[in-house]
């Protein structure tokens, strides 16, 4: 562990003091979002495929789970939609240098980010307070613009993410910045793949984490049709998604070393340049040495370069003061990749046994595997965040601007970090003990769920 | 009109938008809190409940909005703005999510004793978020946001603009709120909650309209580029406040509560574009003139493009979502 506590020192008596309370704050607040985000992005599609399934064929038993999710979603998307809100005030609390410099740049996808925001949550209300306020048929397709809005809006988001990695649609003049285009800064280079990375991602997340839910109640002994529908449904989405993730995350990767050489030594742990490069897995990098990795020869060239021998550019043709913290970045990185193919095996053997007549479903280990897979996919998904944006470090807009640059002078940043950790541990207690609660409920037969505001006897008022 | 001006009005737009829709769902917190006991007050909070259930999350993306458009098209004046005003705004923001989370998770408690932590939260958030944001807007109207943000992060906002800002955000709240629900009380058929909301709403007008009047005499001295604009170009929408305000108060008090919704949404936007018209041209007053503030010319025109499709795109559903909320079907459950 001491060559990350070593990068950790390093860091704190490099930088600014306000700089890593405000880097740990947005990692905070962004880690905790983006799982729910992941939710108001793909939920809304299963949702809609469940509540298709039971209009059209009049199956009970999917209407019936087409609702409780929606009820599910009613709490995640309004715990979303604020820790959402954190964000947006944090982009101007903690990088006034960044918001204030560059904010006419980077601003316009946030703008319309912000008007699918609008219809997400527009149609949301409607959505879920319509449920026999409306004719059926219109009634679901509510659904619809939520779903496209979800995807409109990872589009915007992740599109001010890419351009932080490949910043275009401004020049700068004697320290200003001119001529700024900000339709090319939101299609930049980059923002196709790694919307398609995250997108994806995002299906991930929430197929095998709905499907989890499912498994972990056969597990309970109860495999009735509701069971196995709420299992199958997210797992298909979870299916598609994890085979067609390694080959987008491989794309995304394809010219990393052109565009950020440092973030990909960083993930390939070349301290020098090595032709062919091998594949560095596990091990650490201290003081210019790389100790402790198993090798795989060529393997480094061909994932990264696409090529039997152009090597991945060592560190050590990289100024020290331009490197990220290179074991977190490995790590993350590596964690990401292996959860990625692990999941994606899984399926595989899934569909394969299907297909091959024998169901896994009724295999205990399996159902055991599906219970973590949501937890690691969204280890994978924290995992492939803090892969490229610490390795992004000490780029806040790369190439442009430091991350210490855009921070502000404050101080009593660390009790606001402790506030915060305070604040989501309890956003996270409620959302589980709430949910947990409803999950109780329905399982005893209640549909409903109205909430009690009043001792029993005047529960005969409601209806 | 400049391209600047065009897009702070778009900005404004949202700020009274999020003012008069944001500030009917936080108000229902006070109405919430006050309520009475878990029996007592169980008709009144399921009501809450209710009414602003399918609403308060896009009426809350209004903040975004407001937000968004100012750091794109005012970059400077943003980072300014937050870096000295950071103590409210972090207040604020922890009072929206709060107030956010605890609603949900209030919906859905599973015991009597949850509901009433989660409400007490989302009550007490309800209330704190408006005042805060108000603080802010007192201390951008009152010029004390230096157009470097190197102003005093406890004088900015600790001010009596400030104060009575956050105050008037309150009250406005609350009068809304109560001028709502007792409509939604009424066509729901809840004659009786609609009755105790009467009374309120009246004395909670009553309450914030005398705030505002009375505001204005601490203003005049502690804000007088603000007060110049309030008694010159903005004094019509100041008196139209008022008259909105009274008229409101006289239809609630003889129970045509439908009807009172539309001047009371009139007072509160008018007295909020009173703000804005009152400090035109400045967008932090006496630092920074709006025509100064903006950014890339092409970021402006490439913003006015997503406010025209905001108002394509996101209106129509909005009236859409406002109609079935507002209806009789919807009020009967």
């Amino acid at each position: 562990m001491t060559p990350l506590i070593a990068e950790a020192l390093q860091t704190v008596m490099t930088d600014p003091e306000g700089l890593l309370p405000a880097r740990q704050q947005m990692a905070l607040s962004l880690g905790w979002h983006i799982v729910l985000a992941c939710f108001g992005v793909a939920f809304p599609a299963m949702i809609f495929v469940m509540h298709l399934r039971g209009i059209r064929r009049d199956d009970q038993v999917a209407l019936g789970l087409a609702k409780r999710w929606a009820k599910v979603s009613a709490v995640l998307f309004a715990i979303g939609a604020v820790s959402g809100t954190v964000l947006s005030f944090e982009m101007g609390l903690l990088w006034p240098g960044l918001m204030g410099t560059y904010g006419d740049v980077l601003g316009l996808p946030f703008a319309f980010e912000g008007l699918s925001f609008f219809v997400e949550a527009i149609f949301l209300g409607i959505y879920l307070y319509g449920w026999g306020r409306m004719p059926p048929r219109r009634h679901l397709l509510m659904v619809v613009p939520m779903a496209v809005a979800g995807v409109v809006g990872t589009f915007c988001v992740i599109s001010v993410n890419a351009w932080m990695n490949a910043p275009t649609g401004f020049r700068v003049e004697n320290g200003e910045v001119v001529d700024v285009d900000p339709w090319r800064a939101m299609f930049n280079d980059l923002v196709v793949l790694q919307f398609g990375h995250m997108w994806i991602a995002a299906y991930m997340v929430v197929g095998f984490s709905i499907a989890g839910v499912y498994a972990f109640g056969m597990l309970r002994g109860r495999r009735d049709a509701h069971h196995r529908l709420g299992f199958l449904v997210p797992f298909v989405f979870a299916t598609v998604a994890a085979l067609g993730q390694p080959f987008v995350g491989h794309l995304l990767g394809g010219n990393l070393g052109d565009r950020q050489p440092a973030k990909l030594a960083a993930f390939e742990l070349a301290e020098t340049t090595e032709s062919p490069s091998p594949l560095r897995i596990g091990g650490w990098y201290d003081d210019g040495e790389v100790s402790g990795t198993i090798d795989i020869p060529y393997l480094g060239s061909l994932l990264a370069q696409n090529s039997f021998t152009e090597p991945v550019r060592g560190l050590d043709t990289i100024p020290a003061d331009e490197h990220p913290p290179i074991n977190i970045v490995h790590w993350a990185f590596q964690s990401m990749v292996g959860i990625g193919v692990l999941l994606m095996l899984a399926v595989l053997l899934f569909w394969a046994a299907r297909w091959r007549r024998r169901d896994l479903l009724e295999n205990r280990w399996f159902l055991r595997f599906c219970v973590v897979a949501g937890p690691l996919a969204v280890v994978a998904l924290e995992a492939g965040w803090i892969a490229t944006e610490v390795g992004r470090q000490p780029w806040i807009v790369y190439g442009f601007m430091r991350t210490s640059e855009a921070a502000g002078s404050y101080s009593g940043l660390w009790w606001l970090l402790g506030s915060t950790a305070v604040v989501y541990a309890g956003m996270t207690v409620g959302a589980v003990v709430v949910l947990r609660s409803m999950a109780r409920r329905w399982r005893a037969g209640e549909e409903d769920l109205p909430s009690p505001y009043a001792p029993e006897p005047a529960g005969e008022e409601r209806r | 009109m400049s391209l600047e001006v065009a897009v702070a009005a778009a900005l404004f737009v949202g700020v009274v938008a999020y003012a008069v829709f944001g500030g009917a769902d936080f108000g229902s917190g006070f109405f919430d809190l006050t309520a009475g006991d878990a029996r007592r007050g169980a008709e009144l909070r399921t009501l809450v409940d209710h009414s602003i259930g399918p609403v308060w999350e896009a009426n809350h993306v209004w903040l975004i909005y407001v937000l968004v458009i100012w750091w794109t098209a005012f970059p400077e004046s943003f980072a300014a703005a937050m870096t000295t005003l950071v103590v409210p705004l972090l207040l604020a923001l922890l009072g929206i999510v709060l107030r956010g989370a605890s609603f949900a998770f209030r919906k859905f408690s599973a015991t009597l004793g949850q509901a009433r932590l989660f409400g007490v939260l989302f009550a007490a958030s309800s209330i704190l978020t408006p005042f805060f944001l108000g603080t802010v807007a007192g201390a951008i109207a009152s010029g004390r946001v230096p157009a470097d943000g190197s102003g005093d992060r406890w004088s900015s906002w600790i001010n009596p603009t400030s104060l009575f800002g956050g105050a008037i955000a309150v009250g406005t709240c609350a009068f809304l709120a109560g001028v709502f629900l007792a409509a939604d009380a009424s066509r729901g058929d809840r004659q009786q909650l609609a009755e105790v909301l009467r009374v309120r709403a009246v004395a909670v007008g009553a309450v914030t309209g005398a705030v505002v009047l009375g505001a204005l005499v601490p203003i005049l001295d502690d804000a007088p580029t603000l007060s110049d604009g309030l008694t010159g170009r903005a004094a019509p929408l100041v008196v139209l406040s008022a008259l909105a305000g009274a008229a409101t108060l006289w239809l609630v008090w003889t129970r045509r509560y439908a009807a009172a919704r539309w001047p009371a949404v009139v007072a509160v936007a008018s007295v909020v574009s009173g703000w804005g018209v009152g400090q035109y041209p400045w967008l932090l007053v006496d630092e920074t003139r709006i025509v100064d503030a903006g950014g890339a010319e092409a970021t402006l025109q490439a913003l006015l493009v997503a406010v025209g499709l905001a108002a394509v795109v996101v209106v129509p559903p909005l009236v859409y979502l406002f109609r079935l909320t507002q209806s009789e079907e919807w009020s009967r459950h």
